[in-house]
């Protein structure tokens, strides 16, 4: 008896202490004269680094868009959340940003999985969000208050398709990914569709994981198959070395990889084996357009390493909703999201934005050689996303006339 | 207690669930709200219930040490996810004439029977070749079965692989916390019959059990077994209330916790089980509210420490009181004193 | 043919990194019956301080290999005072408790080293320098052995030799015999148990510590979890090899290390996946306790009543 007393006591007691007026707040209300941003991200697990890039890129744009004088004279106040790279605490902490700090708007995150597992809660609170990062369709099309301001998969992947098949005239290809990565995973299967669209065959498909000491067995098997090129669509901790010990393996094809590969870790992990590497990107530090290099020298400034894509994107992204925000007049939600839905040209750091029927961001990629003597990425070419005009020579973003050409 | 007294009190129970569930609901219950954030929590804690008590049955009462609970966890939470995601719609049309709620609570039944039955079968197969071996080497097997388990399902594209998988939402808190009573009373009546009393004594002397006639290895087995079905239903409630499943949801860290929260509480102790639930559910949220203090340039953000004190925690329990809060005290032995005297029943004293 | 050779260079090398780590495994439960849980964080601390000597004392400017044995003693000696610390304070105030209780103190004294160094040197991977430099081999054919390789092995071994020294001919050595034979009675003989404990963590510690230094130099990426996965197959390798067994440790260790490597080699010729290669130390396990769980080459212990 005593027992289920306990039990309803218990039960209760949490009952009670939880209990709330439901009243109509959505964060849709115009409160006071700050507007709240939230921001979640992987800060203290294993993949720590791209939270932090992101937020230092948030925090510098609010910083500057603060400087200026707010948006619509309002500041903004970023909230940021730790959800240490595990979607259950990815949605937790996006429930707890729109409910009990009744964000306006959320940024976030890098890893698709995580996206994918907290966009449903803003989409039903009909609370905009915008991922910086996460590349995987999937993302978007989980409603219309979500939106994204970098290329997704299928673009990134057929990018480096197209560079191998066209300018490197390769004709075999191996692809060495990471398993427990959905983004390499997504990026594996566009590139080898495409290369064998553009009549290239991929020879091997060998996989790791991030905690492998050691990729000497993958890659005795790739070498036996000598391709031209390798594929490695994975992150720059593993990449570094990857590309180590393939060079002592003898192998010294070009490899090729994508944004992941982003980082200023990777010239100490990999160096001199990083030469005669490629990788697609979001945008390059190197570009002389003023805007980047005022974005480049101001992150340096404030974090002392020079920005990688995903702190470039997470700028943008913040950006993006500043300039939002604005076009609404306010951040009534069903303003904003359409605000939002209808950037066009947006003059961003990686490159014009506009975001499509889908809500992901049309933009061109830009193809980057590895110059490990220079620890620099160098500007190789811009391949644009299918149907549009070719782009000019010039790097993406720069404020020329032509560049519109290149989005659709 | 008498049967009526059973039904009377499982009504009331019921009946605040159902409250707690509406209130839930954007709607709320005439205006009185919870809002989704600590709807969140509440649904966590009793999720972690069932966890923590079904654990509670192979570590604490038989005196096992399995580390990888998280393991059977996931096989239910993706085996039922499977089975929804494919037949969920097409079994709630051929039953649409029932009306939608009941039709719906039905799929979510034979979800739960299929993950508690996966479950149970995996609980089985570690259990049996492993439950030969003792303390430390049946810990390292358990998890090592944990992670091949996790590993495997990382490498099924058809259930999301590295991406995740998107579960319809067929579980809410009241059928999550009636789940929750009911593994507690279930658990609670197996530790007081006389199974329980053969699991007791292989905890306090495997041996001596063995010397009296106890059959250890089938009674070990059938606790493992039991404990994991359970960890398996947690696993079903969890995948459909949360509508996403990910294996990075499933790793060692998430075994740790449920280990956290009995021994926090004290193995042995059903209240104890559920009390560290809730503690280990609450305290990092609580935690995510400590202030960032400034040190000179750098920031020091102590909501990062979350884990560090978790750990922290952990181990000066072990050193300052390794039995836990409640040791093997249950919450009825507080009242005991001020219940009047038994009456004597008669015959020899 | 060559291929294989290479495979089989490339496993032997991990194998030896398995090796060091599982030896400080092993001693510790053959004296205390303990699994350290926080051993393989050991082995990532040793990294991270061979990291911070290196770039401090700038050896990561001017390779040599001065600075490398430096490096090398250094993390060795700061890995054996962390290890005798956390005895110290963590393991021996719970060793009159029971054996769960020691074994919760351990995974907790883990997870507390994990996210500490989370915590102060972040998540994000850092390089350990480059103190010599590696050149390549080639055997025959294709298969091609590097410098830094030759060295794993060759300090293992020799690290291994100097073990199997201190606890055969040393008197020290033969007080951990006693204590592992039997603890009390060690303790009647007039040994100073607590002291050979300490001694066992931070010899333990210091080759774990080794492990990472070497590691780093052939892998450079150091994170603050990179001792999770090789901790839990070092601990696999002691298993296989018998616990509480020194020889049987490295025997383990290689073996562990070829399989691995042999099944991210050729096991699509039967079916398993390369990214099966952390499922293949526990599938291991699980065989060795089911079959032989005294391991290869240890010895059954009968339980006396």
């Amino acid at each position: 008896m005593t027992r289920a007393f306990l039990a309803i006591c218990l039960v209760l007691s949490i009952f009670f202490s939880a209990c709330v007026q439901k009243g109509g707040t959505s964060g849709g209300n115009d409160s006071g004269d700050t507007i709240k941003v939230g921001v979640y991200g992987d800060m203290t697990g294993p993949t720590s680094s791209f939270g932090q890039s992101t937020k230092n890129g948030i925090d510098l744009a609010v910083e500057e868009i603060n400087a200026a004088g707010g948006v619509n004279g309002k500041k903004l106040v970023v909230v940021s959340e730790d959800d240490q790279g595990r979607p259950e605490q990815a949605k937790t902490v996006v429930s707890k940003l729109i409910s009990q700090d009744k964000v306006h708007a959320i940024l976030g995150e890098v890893a698709s999985t995580n996206s994918l597992a907290a966009a449903p809660v803003a989409q039903e609170a009909k609370i905009p969000m915008i991922t910086p990062s996460s590349t995987n369709p999937k993302v978007t099309e989980v409603g219309d208050f979500i939106s994204r301001v970098c290329f997704i998969d299928p673009f990134q992947g057929s990018v480096m398709a197209k560079f191998s098949a066209n300018t490197l005239k390769a004709k075999t290809a191996a692809i060495l990914g990471d398993v427990n990565s959905d983004y390499s995973k997504g990026l594996t299967q566009f590139f080898e569709e495409e290369f064998t669209r553009l009549g290239g065959k991929v020879v091997a498909k060998e996989a790791y994981t991030q905690t492998d000491p050691d990729f000497k067995g993958q890659l005795t098997k790739i070498r036996n198959l000598n391709p031209d090129v390798i594929y490695v669509p994975g992150y720059y901790g593993q990449v570094g070395i990857i590309a180590k010990q393939a060079r002592e393996l003898g192998m010294n094809m070009p490899l090729l990889g994508g944004d992941g590969w982003d980082s200023p870790e990777i010239w100490k992990l990999g160096g001199d084996a990083l030469k005669n590497t490629f990788i697609s990107n979001h945008y390059s530090a190197e570009n002389p357009a003023p805007e980047i290099q005022n974005f480049v020298k101001a992150y340096q400034a404030k974090y002392k390493v020079v920005p990688d894509s995903l702190a470039a994107l997470a700028y943008d992204a913040a950006k993006v909703l500043a300039d939002a925000i604005k076009r609404a007049g306010g951040t009534d939600s069903a303003k904003l999201r359409d605000a939002i839905n209808a950037t066009k040209d947006f003059p961003g750091v990686t490159g014009r934005i506009t975001l499509d029927a889908k809500r992901n961001a049309v933009k061109p990629a830009v193809v980057l050689e590895l110059m490990p003597a220079e620890g620099k990425f160098k500007f190789k070419e811009t391949i644009a996303p299918e149907g549009a005009e070719t782009a000019p020579p010039t790097a993406p973003g720069t404020n020329t006339n032509t560049t519109t050409n290149t989005n659709k | 207690m008498t049967w009526i007294k059973s039904i009377i009190v499982g009504v009331v129970i019921i009946a605040i669930l159902w409250v707690m569930n509406a209130a839930m609901s954007s709607a709320g219950f005439f205006g009185i709200g919870i809002d989704d954030y600590q709807s969140r929590l509440v649904v966590f804690i009793a999720i972690n219930i069932i966890l923590a008590t079904s654990l509670n049955l192979i570590n604490g009462f038989t005196g096992q040490f399995s580390i990888g609970h998280a393991g059977f966890m996931a096989v239910g939470a993706y085996s039922s996810a499977y089975f929804t995601v494919t037949y969920g719609k097409a079994i709630e049309a051929s039953l649409g004439a029932l009306g939608e709620t009941v039709a719906s609570s039905i799929v979510l039944l034979i979800a739960i029977l299929i993950g508690a039955v996966v479950a149970a079968i995996m609980g089985l197969i570690v259990g049996i070749p492993s439950l030969r071996l003792k303390g430390d080497y049946l810990a390292i097997v358990t998890l090592g079965f944990a992670e091949i388990i996790r590993i495997v399902i990382l490498n099924i594209d058809a259930v999301g692989g590295a991406t995740g998988y998107q579960v319809p939402g067929y579980a809410n808190f009241l059928w999550i916390g009636i789940f929750a009573v009911i593994t507690v009373v279930v658990i609670h009546n197996i530790v007081k019959s006389d199974t329980g009393r053969a699991l007791i004594s292989i905890r306090e002397d495997e041996l001596a059990a063995e010397a009296m006639g106890v059959n250890t290895t089938r009674f070990k087995v059938t606790s493992f077994v039991i404990g994991s079905a359970f960890a398996g239903v947690s696993g079903v409630l969890f995948a459909h209330y949360n509508k996403f499943l990910s294996t990075n949801d499933f790793q060692f860290i998430k075994s740790f916790e449920i280990i956290i929260m009995i021994v926090i509480g004290g193995m042995g102790s059903m209240t104890g089980a559920i009390l560290g639930a809730i503690i280990v559910t609450i305290l990092p949220e609580v935690l995510r509210q400590l202030p960032d203090v400034q040190l000179g340039s750098t920031i020091i953000r102590f909501a990062d420490l979350r884990l560090v004190i978790f750990a922290l925690i952990l181990i000066l329990t072990m050193i300052l009181r390794p039995q836990g809060i409640l040791g093997t005290a249950e919450i009825g032995g507080f009242f005991k004193r001020f219940r009047r005297a038994d009456k004597p029943t008669g015959g020899l004293k | 043919m060559d291929t294989f050779v290479q495979q089989l260079i490339n496993g032997l090398t991990i194998g030896s990194i398995y090796a060091l780590i599982a030896l400080g495994y092993t001693m510790v439960y053959g004296i205390l019956r303990l699994i350290n849980f926080a051993h393989g964080d050991i082995y990532m601390v040793g990294a991270y301080a061979g990291f911070i000597l290196a770039t401090s004392l700038g050896f990561a400017e001017n390779p040599s290999i001065f600075g490398f044995g430096v490096t090398l003693a250094g993390a060795m000696i700061i890995a054996a005072a962390i290890g005798m610390a956390i005895e110290r304070f963590a393991y021996r105030p719970v060793r009159k408790f029971s054996k769960m209780t020691t074994l919760i103190t351990a995974i907790g004294m883990s997870l507390l080293i994990e996210y500490l160094f989370v915590f102060i040197f972040s998540g994000t991977p850092k390089s350990f320098p480059q103190l010599l430099t590696n050149t390549n081999i080639t055997l025959f054919g294709n298969a091609t052995i590097s410098t830094s390789q030759i060295l794993i092995f060759v300090v293992s071994m020799l690290l291994m030799v100097f073990l199997q020294w201190i606890i055969y001919k040393t008197k020290i050595g033969k007080a951990m015999r006693a204590v592992s034979f039997n603890i009390n009675s060690a303790k009647l003989m007039g040994i100073n148990t607590d002291f050979v404990i300490s001694f066992t963590f931070a010899l333990g510690s210091a080759l774990a510590a080794a492990g990472g230094v070497l590691t780093a130099q052939y892998n450079p990426k150091i994170d603050p979890l990179m001792g999770i996965m090789t901790g839990l197959k070092a601990f696999v390798a002691a298993v296989l090899g018998g616990i509480g067994n020194i020889p049987g440790a490295v025997l383990g260790g290689l073996l562990i290390g070829a399989a691995e490597t042999l099944v991210v080699g050729y096991g699509d010729y039967v079916g398993i996946p390369s990214t099966y290669r952390d499922a293949v130390a526990f599938a291991i396990l699980i065989l060795v306790l089911l079959i032989r769980p005294a391991g290869l080459l240890g010895s059954n212990v009968q339980e006396k009543v």
